[in-house]
C-alpha cells in the first residue's frame, strides 16, 4: 500500500520542483542494465555470432574453393587443348612423313618393276633368238642332209651312175651347199 | 503518449477510476483529455511495476529493455539456428547489419586482424544499441532502453574496462599511461598543459561523453514525440473550434520525428560502436 501511496503523493506534486535528476543513475537501474546487457553480451559473443560466423567463413570457403576449381579446371583444359594440338601437329607431320615414304616407295617399285620386266623381255628376246637360232641351224643341218641326199639322187639318176661313195658324194654336196650359201649372203648383202 | 504505454496500465487506470465520470470503453479512454500536460523528467522515473524503493525496482523503462533483450536475442538465436551457407532473405537481412557494423565501422578504423579481434563484441553494442533505442517508437513501448542513463553508463564503462584493459595488456600500466598521457612528437613544455588534458579525456571524458551522448539523445527524442502526441491529443479531443487545426500540424510534427527518431536510433548506436572502436584502437596503437 505505500507504493500506491507514493504515486498518489508524486502525482500531488506533478508541476512542482521534483528530487529526479537524469543524469545521476538509481541503483535499480544500474542493476536491470547489467543484468540485461550480459545476457545480450552472453548470447551473442558465445552462441549466435560464432554461429554465423561459421556460416560466413564456411561460405567463404566454399567461393573460394569454387574460384580454385574452376582456375584448376581452366589451366587444366588449356594443358589438354596444348596437348591436342601438339598431337596434331606432330600427326600431321607423320601423315606428311608417311605420304612422302610412300610415294618415294612407290616411284620406287615402278623403277623396279620397269627395270625387271625390261630384264624379262630382254631375257625372253634372247631366248626366242638363241631358239631361233637353234631352229635354223637345225633346219640348215637337216636341209643339207636331205637337200644334198636328194640332189644326189637325183643327180645320179640323170648321170646314171650312183654315187655311192660317201665321201665323194659328201664333198661334193658340201660345195655345193657353200656355194648356195655363199650365193643367198651375196644376194642379202645386195638387197 | 507514454502513458498509451506498458506502465501506464498501472498509473492510468488508478488515475481512470477516479475520472471515469464523462468517458467510457476503449474508445473514450483513447480520447481522453483533461488538459495538456508538458512531459517532464518524471517520464524516465515511471511508477514501479514491482519491488518500489529497493534495488530490483522494476519499472515500464525496465520491462522496455527486456522485451528489446528478448526480441534481438529471439532474432538472431532463429536466424544464426537456421542459418546456411545459401542465405534466405532473413538471414541476408541479418548478414548486411553484421557486415555494416565490420566494414563501415570496425575495419574503417582498425586494421583487419585488431578488428577480428574485437569485432564479436563491438558488433554485439551496436546491436544491443540498436534494439534499445528503437524501443522508443515500437508503439505500446514508447520507450527507449537507453533514455534512461543506467544501460548507457554500464555499456560505457564495458568500452572504458575494455580499453583500458587493452591498452595496459598492449604496452604495460607504464607505457599505456606514458603513451596516453604524454603524446610523443610534441614539445617538453606542451606536457604542462596537454598531459591534464589528456587525462580527462581518457579517464573521464570518453566514458562520460559516450554515456551522456546516447542517454541525452533518446531522451530529448522521446520528450519530443510525447510532446508533439500530448499536444495533438489535446487539440484534437479538448481544445475548442479553430484550435482543433492546430492538432494536425502536431500530429505531422509528431510525425515527422517518429521517423527521425528511427534515424537517430542507428545514428546513435553507429556513433556509439564508431568511438568506441576508436579508443579500443587508439589504446592498443604503438604512437598516436
Amino acid at each position: 500500500m505505500t507504493a500506491l501511496n507514493l504515486i498518489v503523493v508524486a502525482a500531488e506534486e506533478t508541476g512542482e520542483e521534483t528530487s529526479y535528476n537524469p543524469l545521476i543513475p538509481a541503483n535499480y537501474d544500474i542493476l536491470w542494465s547489467t543484468i540485461i546487457f550480459l545476457i545480450i553480451v552472453g548470447v551473442f559473443m558465445w552462441k549466435i555470432l560464432p554461429r554465423l560466423q561459421e556460416v560466413l567463413d564456411e561460405r567463404a570457403e566454399k567461393i573460394e574453393g569454387g574460384i580454385r576449381k574452376a582456375e584448376e579446371a581452366q589451366s587444366e583444359a588449356a594443358a589438354a587443348l596444348e596437348e591436342y594440338t601438339a598431337q596434331l601437329t606432330e600427326a600431321r607431320a607423320e601423315a606428311a612423313r608417311i605420304r612422302e615414304d610412300a610415294r618415294s616407295e612407290a616411284g620406287q617399285i615402278v623403277a623396279e618393276t620397269r627395270e625387271s620386266a625390261a630384264g624379262d623381255a630382254q631375257r625372253l628376246v634372247e631366248t626366242a633368238q638363241k631358239h631361233i637360232d637353234a631352229e635354223r641351224q637345225q633346219a640348215i643341218v637337216s636341209l643339207r642332209t636331205e637337200v644334198g641326199a636328194l640332189a644326189t639322187e637325183l643327180a645320179s639318176r640323170i648321170v646314171g651312175e650312183s654315187l655311192k661313195d660317201d665321201a665323194r658324194q659328201q664333198r661334193i654336196i658340201d660345195t655345193f651347199l657353200d656355194d648356195l650359201e655363199a650365193q643367198v649372203s651375196a644376194d642379202k648383202a645386195k638387197g | 503518449m507514454a502513458n498509451l504505454a506498458l506502465g501506464a496500465a498501472t498509473a492510468a487506470s488508478s488515475e481512470l477510476a477516479a475520472d471515469d465520470g464523462d468517458s467510457s470503453g476503449l474508445l473514450g479512454w483513447l480520447t481522453y483529455s483533461d488538459g495538456f500536460h508538458a512531459p517532464t523528467v518524471e517520464e524516465f522515473f515511471p511508477p514501479a511495476l514491482f519491488g518500489e524503493g529497493t534495488i530490483f525496482e522494476f519499472n515500464r523503462i525496465m520491462l522496455a529493455r527486456v522485451i528489446a533483450a528478448a526480441v534481438l536475442i529471439l532474432i538472431f538465436w532463429l536466424v544464426s539456428r537456421k542459418a546456411k551457407v545459401v542465405p534466405t532473405r532473413g538471414q541476408s537481412v541479418v548478414e548486411m547489419l553484421l557486415d555494416f557494423v565490420r566494414t563501415q565501422i570496425v575495419e574503417q578504423v582498425m586494421d583487419k586482424e585488431n578488428a577480428k579481434r574485437f569485432l564479436p563484441f563491438l558488433t554485439t553494442l551496436f546491436l544491443a544499441i540498436l534494439a534499445f533505442n528503437i524501443t522508443g517508437v515500437i508503439p505500446f513501448i514508447n520507450m527507449a532502453g537507453t533514455s534512461l542513463i543506467g544501460l548507457p553508463i554500464v555499456m560505457a564503462i564495458w568500452v572504458y574496462v575494455l580499453y583500458l584493459g587493452v591498452g595496459i595488456k598492449q604496452h604495460g600500466l607504464g607505457g599505456y599511461l606514458k603513451t596516453s598521457l604524454f603524446p610523443a612528437g610534441v614539445p617538453k613544455g606542451i606536457y604542462l598543459l596537454l598531459t591534464p588534458i589528456e587525462f580527462l579525456q581518457v579517464f573521464i571524458l570518453r566514458p562520460a561523453t559516450l554515456a551522456l551522448r546516447l542517454a541525452a539523445n533518446m531522451m530529448a527524442g522521446h520528450l519530443l514525440l510525447v510532446l508533439c502526441f500530448a499536444a495533438t491529443q489535446y487539440f484534437f479531443f479538448e481544445a475548442a473550434g479553430a484550435m482543433k487545426a492546430m492538432g494536425t500540424v502536431t500530429f505531422v510534427a509528431g510525425f515527422a520525428f517518429t521517423l527521425f527518431e528511427i534515424f537517430v536510433a542507428a545514428l546513435q548506436a553507429y556513433v556509439f560502436v564508431m568511438l568506441s572502436s576508436v579508443y579500443i584502437n587508439m589504446a592498443i596503437e604503438e604512437e598516436h
